[in-house]
């Protein structure tokens, strides 16, 4: 047996606090299929057994979980515990749920990315449940000396029916503590589900109506300093010069600092060192090109005919396929660079002591935060900790460090506790964006209109493999070339919600409906025929599950009435992404010459639906956001500059400009897939596809507000 | 630097700050009222509307100094059991996503609700527009703004 290193100890120890004495189960992140373990106070405390994770019973019949993975608005601090109250049959209303901090003794994958962490933990979470319910049961059994299969469980409670005997959970958890847990426990099946598939409400909502102080920004502590800092205006500059007196004078400044590039201000108040940057005179000099948008399409252009291209995928002979074609279908399709916008913006605050670090804020990458941090400051990595706020959105913005050294620097080099704060501007002009991507396909069509052949070349800004070519229509066309060329900017660039499909998705689906058209096909039916020959005569490997996409299309076709109805053009499109798949068909109706969209029919299959109001949000959510980003969302540059730096000049959709969302959830029974990013990159396509129904206008690039197309028919 | 004596939820506060400090990061970083957001700092999102003499304000945009003798009201101090009909609406309808706004949204919507107890469906649009969700939860925040309606009398 290993012994508890202290961070699990200390947090251990706080909710054995909370929890008041009781039930204390560990349960293994790590491995799905490692057995879970009872622990008493007293043996934790010795630290005589290694748990991984756990779940609590207090003998006020308070149940916690911790929930480890960060809360940025996807709503795991409320599915995570929905899994394991099912399971152990808890009083919804007696589950407490706490954020964990950074534990990777007690945490495998403390992450919120990629849609993975419902996924990642369905059964330890299910199994955590059940141990504690068969252990609870036991006892009961016990002390009642009848056998254990006629007790049942409901609401925190144990029954035994025909003595009409009943015990509470927490009556039952110190007994149940003593017990040895059962190497295999039956789960649940769907069919009994009373929390999973419903809908519970978010359990901070209270706290979130009533201004509590929960987000990263809000976190106070004396003698805390506040600090902003100037970076270089331009991608492609570095620092040269810094003349801070004036700043330094300003009141309620303590400190001017200097690190890398950037100056940061040190001082008393947000507004105090937001004013004093102000007065910083800073030369900066030329490190790197300077790019502007203008070069962006040059660049773009040169690269989609010249660029010396990485092979993606490859399967047939596309250039014969396409000498034999009796028409071939070409178009391009562009995405600009775009911010993540979180409405928190980035900050941090950083205490580093001589005997460690502390780190307190929104991070969707905890684990990274403290290995930089811990790399940066010579620290072993558990002298470094990390505590995780409830986040302000993130949208892959915080899966970079970046802002965590950044807090850390500064308090370093000034020896007190910081917190960094950056202004929206700061934020919208501080990097890492989505990368701005063009794309080139082709299509060879025989004459009966079958795909013979399908080429694609992505073009990217920093964007690395700007395809997915694995993703249908691979798999269904016999000759097929996927390859990609990628520009070196000094414009920096990140994961943004559903990284590459984000755009990839609009560009393709779009395309795959300009060629449905020249083979004068339905566009469902003709990805429908596609998919049956992935099926029946698979083109090289197949990697997504052709029947989990049909059956989402079919839905989404059925639920809109698809094709007949009058007087609305229908748009459709469909999406693997992580591994849900999401099918979309937009509506548009125009009144007085103008075309609206009106509505977004969506089917999802993301496996089991944990909490229905929840992924319900999350659909809307990602459609809001996908057709928000593809109509308005533009950040363009001069010079290296952005020309964007706030909500003033970066469009952000609103309330009057979203159509209705009609969501529906495959019913398949799978084990769940993941909800963070797939609802969103079908939406650009669906709402694309739509428009052209209505108008005969191909939106083909983004910003739609933007594209000639679109300004000729709005 | 001076000294702004401020009637913030009822209670009589005071900060020393330049005049120039907008209210937000008067009611953030002195009195340690963090419930109002910061979001733009330009009066674009909303994030940081609190009432001023009952009426919804931008505080991002407005300088301590010219507070005078306003009645402020924030998030904090809306009710005193976080049970205010909009706050109430906000949890049934289960508004939030990540949060941040709404605090913002809830000062819009009880300000609006307040002028005009049954808004229009075209009232609501018009006012709510006005404030950014990021996380796009705005048919929820439609919803609950017309439920805390029905149940305002
Ligand atoms: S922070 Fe005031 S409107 Fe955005
Ligand atoms: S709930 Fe996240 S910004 Fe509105």
């Amino acid at each position: 047996m290993e012994t508890l290193d202290n961070t699990s100890r200390r947090s251990f120890m706080k909710l054995a606090a909370t929890a008041g004495g009781g039930l204390f189960l560990g349960f293994n992140w790590t491995n799905s299929s490692a057995l879970p373990v009872v622990v008493s106070t007293k043996q934790v405390a010795a630290g005589s057994v290694n748990f991984n994770s756990y779940l609590s019973i207090g003998t006020d019949n308070f149940i916690t979980i911790i929930s480890p993975n960060p809360e940025i608005g996807q709503g795991i601090k409320t599915a995570f515990p929905m899994v394991v109250a099912e399971e152990l049959d808890a009083d919804w209303k007696l589950v407490k749920t706490v954020q964990g901090n950074l534990d990777p003794g007690a945490f495998e994958r403390q992450v919120t990315g990629g849609s993975g962490a419902v996924p990642h933990s369905w059964d330890r979470l299910r199994k955590a449940g059940a141990t504690a319910r068969y252990l609870l049961v036991e006892a009961a059994a016990n002390r009642w000396k009848v056998p254990a299969s006629e007790c049942t469980t409901s609401d925190g409670k144990v029954y035994h029916k025909a003595s009409g005997k009943s015990l509470s959970y927490g009556e039952l958890a110190e007994e149940a503590s003593k017990l040895t847990a059962p190497k295999e426990v039956k789960l649940k099946d769907e069919k009994d589900y009373k929390l999973i598939g419903h809908s519970v409400r978010n359990v901070d909502n209270h706290n979130i109506a009533t201004g509590k102080p929960l987000f990263g920004l809000d976190f106070y502590r004396e003698g805390m300093l506040f600090s902003i800092i100037q970076r270089p205006k331009a991608f492609g500059m570095k620092l040269k010069s810094v003349d801070s007196a004036a700043a330094k004078a300003m009141p309620g400044i303590v400190d001017v600092v200097t690190f890398d590039n950037s100056v940061a201000v040190v001082g008393k108040s947000t507004w105090q060192v937001k004013k004093a940057r102000e007065a910083l005179k800073i030369e900066y000099e030329k490190e790197a090109d300077l790019e502007s948008t203008s070069d962006h399409n040059r660049i773009f252009q040169d690269l989609l005919d010249n660029g010396k291209a990485t092979v993606r995928r490859k399967n047939g002979d596309v250039e014969a396929a396409f000498k034999n074609a009796a028409k071939i279908v070409k178009a391009e399709y562009q995405c600009p660079f775009l911010p993540h916008s979180p409405l928190e913006p980035m900050n941090f605050f950083a205490h580093v002591r001589e005997d460690g670090v502390e780190l307190i804020g929104p991070t969707q990458t905890p684990d990274r935060a403290r290995g930089e941090v811990a790399k940066l400051t010579g620290f072993p990595q558990e002298k470094v900790t990390v505590e995780i706020t409830r986040q302000g959105g993130g949208f892959g913005r915080r899966l970079a460090a970046d802002y965590v050294m950044e807090a850390a620097k500064v308090s370093k080099l000034v020896k007190a506790p910081v917190k960094v704060i950056w202004t929206r501007e700061d934020d919208m002009t501080g990097g890492t964006y989505r990368p701005a991507v063009r794309y080139r396909f082709e299509a060879a069509l025989d004459k009966d209109g079958q795909m013979i052949g399908y080429k694609l070349r992505g073009v990217g800004m920093n964007a690395g493999n700007t395809t997915r070519e694995d993703n249908f229509p691979s798999g269904s066309v016999d000759n097929l070339l996927i390859d990609s060329v990628d520009h070196k900017s000094p414009i920096t660039t990140g994961p943004w919600r559903a990284p590459i499909t984000n755009f990839l998705a609009y560009a393709e689906q779009s395309f795959l409906d300009e060629v449905a058209e020249a083979a004068g096909k339905d566009p469902i039916q003709f990805r429908l025929e596609l998919l049956e020959k992935a099926k029946k005569a698979p083109a090289g490997d197949v990697k997504y599950d052709v029947d989990r996409m049909i059956a989402v299309i079919k839905l989404a076709a059925e639920k809109s009435n698809w094709g007949k109805k009058k007087g609305v053009s229908q748009g459709f499109s469909v999406y693997f992404s992580h591994r849900s798949y999401v099918a979309q068909v937009g509506e548009v109706i125009v009144e007085k010459g103008k075309p609206a969209l009106k509505n977004v029919i969506v089917a999802v299959d993301c496996g089991i639906v944990i909490n229905k109001s929840g992924s319900l949000q999350q659909v809307r959510g990602g459609v809001v956001d996908g057709l928000g980003h593809a109509m308005y969302g533009n950040l363009t540059f001069k010079n290296g500059v952005p020309d964007q730096s706030n909500f003033n000049g970066f469009r952000l959709i609103r309330m009057n400009e979203i159509p209705e969302v009609d969501v529906h959830f495959v019913n398949n029974g799978i084990s769940p897939t993941g909800l963070g990013e797939p609802a969103l990159p079908p939406t650009g396509g669906a709402v694309a596809n739509a428009f052209y129904k209505a108008t005969k206008q191909r939106l083909r690039n983004q910003p739609f507000m933007e594209d000639a197309a679109f300004k000729s028919i709005s | 630097m001076a000294l702004f004596k401020l009637t913030v939820n009822n209670r009589a506060l005071q900060a020393e700050v330049e005049g120039d400090t907008p209210l937000l990061w008067v009611l953030r970083d002195n009195l340690g009222l963090v419930g109002t957001k910061y979001g733009c700092g330009i009066a674009q999102c909303g994030a940081c509307t609190v009432h001023l003499d009952g009426k919804a304000v931008r505080s991002c945009v407005l300088p301590v100094s010219a507070i005078g003798k306003g009645k402020v009201t924030t998030i904090e101090g809306l009710s005193e059991k976080g049970d205010h009909p909009v706050q109430k609406a906000w949890d049934e309808v289960d508004v939030a996503q990540c949060g941040y706004c709404q605090a913002g949204q809830i000062m819009t919507a009880a300000a609006l609700l307040k002028e005009k107890p049954k808004p229009t469906d075209e009232e609501i649009l018009s006012t709510m527009s006005g404030n950014i969700c990021r996380c796009g939860t705005y048919h929820r925040i439609r919803e609950a703004v017309k439920t805390a309606a029905s149940k305002t009398k």
